[in-house]
């Protein structure tokens, strides 16, 4: 039985639903989705005018180098921890791998310091700041676990020095920098997983929010308009729906 | 107008754009800019490839230094070595670092128990059992006093300090050799068996036996170094190379990488607190940073709730320069 969902999101229902949305939980997981991130959201194809500078281009590098970082993790994995020190495409796989992780952190550490001199939580966006700052953090032991897999003197120094501190918390007796089996499970999957899970949370609020308008012009004029209970938009009205072609 | 309401008001400012907007692809900007990291990351390859030095073992660090192998051997026999006076998670020789009252360290316990003396000489050299004259010198060892061991100890670990080129890496085999048979003269009859041991255990380091032996776990596969990385961070060896490549603790440590190649930048803030007062100085510094730096985390986190630091941006206003065509396109 096809039928017609009720609250718009969804104008027609799929050929095969046979639901009528009473009591189906997919159905109601369904209509969520759609009504809180519609396809036009998901993938846009329209922008706000104001995103119009160089800084907006350091989200998607960040999300690229992620992109190369994982594809050439995988390589070096299907082939093997040991495979990079005897084979010169492993070794080429190797630094793909490493510069792709500088450039991560580095497209990420300007991503971060754009957003927040945006102030880019505003607007109920808090959410969005939050995950990022926590994929940061993530980041950081995800490249160190990396960095102790790598099988050479650097790993064997830095897991040394970096076991103090690990210990001196109480971390060190179920996170033993020193187990390379155990980092190297965190390394390859554990933490890119937290990684990745985070990012495409991050990357959904941020499709769910939009990206955040710019400050008000004049602040002062704006919170008076807002003490005087006057409704408060960051653009002007008169160019609503217009599009800009760039 | 109360900061809450001033803030509030901000806030709610944000939340609906009725402005205009362009034309925008996001599988396009997302496809070009794969292709643009891709290609930075290949030529950054070919350009500059990445390091990789060849560990260090103990093989490599007794015939380098014999002197100084033998001496950090003995310090574990005797309870001497940092990992045997480490506590927990290895022993519980000491209660570790804490902070006031906060002892987590200890709380954790012993997760991966060490014996120094068991783990990384008697029981190596017991492994020889061929050799009657070593399992002799090992019988007087274990079966005399704490303080008659003590006493051995100390008189060769003394005479092993005044070696030739105790700290000085060997640059050749000739070196090697000389050093070693420096150390394998090294005899007196207030040392007891332990001319005899050390020189059995360097010999048996010197063929790569003993990293196996380290190695070697409860079952057959093994890929816990624990006991093996504990014992080279224990000697001059591991130190010394780092020192080469600049990456000792007071040379900004771990952050940096071996040659020349960038590291870990993004830990700079983590190893900028072992450079300074009062972290620098204390026996408690690790727990130390790690405390600063989970508060900053926290606060990082935090930052759109965190009044003054959320506020900072619209003081400074560096917004303006990154959304000037808005704002130029609003005087307009």
């Amino acid at each position: 039985m096809s039928t017609t969902i009720d609250d718009g999101a969804v104008p027609q229902a799929h050929a095969g639903s046979t639901d009528t949305g009473n009591g189906s939980w997919t159905v109601a997981l369904r209509r969520r989705w759609v009504n809180t991130l519609p396809p036009e959201k998901l993938l846009p194809d329209g922008q706000p005018a104001y995103v119009a500078s160089w800084i907006y281009v350091f989200g998607v590098l960040t999300l690229s180098s992620l992109a190369m970082l994982i594809a050439s993790g995988t390589i070096l994995a299907l082939k093997g921890p040991g495979w990079w020190h005897d084979s010169s495409l492993g070794h080429f796989f190797n630094s793909i791998h490493l510069w792709s992780v500088e450039m991560f952190f580095f497209f990420m550490v300007i991503h971060l310091w754009g957003k927040y001199w945006m102030s880019a939580w505003r607007g109920g966006r808090a959410r969005v700041w939050t995950t990022g700052a926590v994929t940061f953090l993530i980041a950081i032991p995800c490249a160190l676990t990396g960095y102790i897999s790598q099988q050479n003197f650097d790993a064997q120094w830095i897991s040394t020095q970096a076991k103090d501190a690990m210990n001196s918390v109480g971390i060190g007796s179920f996170f033993n920098l020193l187990n390379f089996g155990q980092i190297y499970g965190y390394h390859v999957f554990l933490l890119p997983l937290a990684v990745v899970l985070l990012v495409v949370v991050h990357v959904l609020l941020v499709r769910r929010h939009g990206v955040v308008p710019p400050l008000p012009n004049d602040l002062q004029q704006m919170l008076e308009d807002s003490r005087k209970g006057g409704a408060v938009a960051t653009g002007s009205p008169a160019q609503a729906e217009q599009v800009v072609s760039r | 107008m109360t900061y809450r309401q001033r803030t509030k008001a901000i806030n709610d400012a944000a939340r609906e754009y009725r402005g205009p907007y362009r034309h925008y692809d996001i599988v396009k900007e997302a496809t070009i800019a794969i292709g643009v990291v891709a290609l930075l990351a290949v030529v950054l390859s070919i350009l500059f490839s990445s390091p990789d030095e060849k560990p260090a073992t103990v093989q490599s660090w007794s015939r380098a230094m014999p002197a100084s192998f033998v001496a950090t051997a003995v310090s574990e026999l005797d309870g001497s070595s940092g990992t045997a006076g480490y506590g927990p998670p290895y022993n519980n020789a000491s209660t570790g670092q804490h902070i006031a009252f906060i002892h987590l360290q200890q709380w954790f316990g012993v997760a991966h128990p060490i014996n120094t003396s068991q783990d990384y000489v008697i029981a190596p050299l017991r492994a020889l059992n061929t050799d009657t004259t070593l399992q002799h010198a090992l019988n007087t060892y274990t079966s005399a006093s704490a303080k008659q061991q003590m006493a051995w100890d100390n008189a060769y670990a003394t005479a092993v300090g005044k070696a030739p080129h105790y700290a000085d890496q060997a640059e050749s085999r000739e070196e090697q050799k000389s050093n070693t048979a420096a150390v394998l003269r090294i005899s007196g009859a207030n040392m007891g068996p332990l001319p005899v041991m050390m020189g059995r255990l360097l010999a048996f380091a010197q063929a790569g036996g003993l990293d196996g032996v380290l190695l070697a776990n409860k079952q057959y596969y093994a890929t816990d170094y624990t006991k093996t990385l504990m014992f080279l961070a224990d000697g001059d060896y591991l130190p010394d190379l780092a020192q080469n490549d600049h990456l000792l603790g007071t040379q900004w440590g771990m952050m940096n990488e071996t040659g020349s190649f960038p590291g870990q930048g993004w830990l700079w803030l983590y190893t900028f607190w072992y450079q300074i007062k009062p972290f620098s100085t204390s026996a408690n510094a690790d727990v130390l940073v790690m405390a600063v730096m989970g508060l900053l985390s926290v606060l990082f986190v935090a930052v759109p709730f965190l009044p003054g630091v959320r506020d900072l941006p619209r003081k400074i206003p560096i917004y303006r320069l990154i959304w000037r065509e808005h704002y130029a396109q609003l005087q307009s």
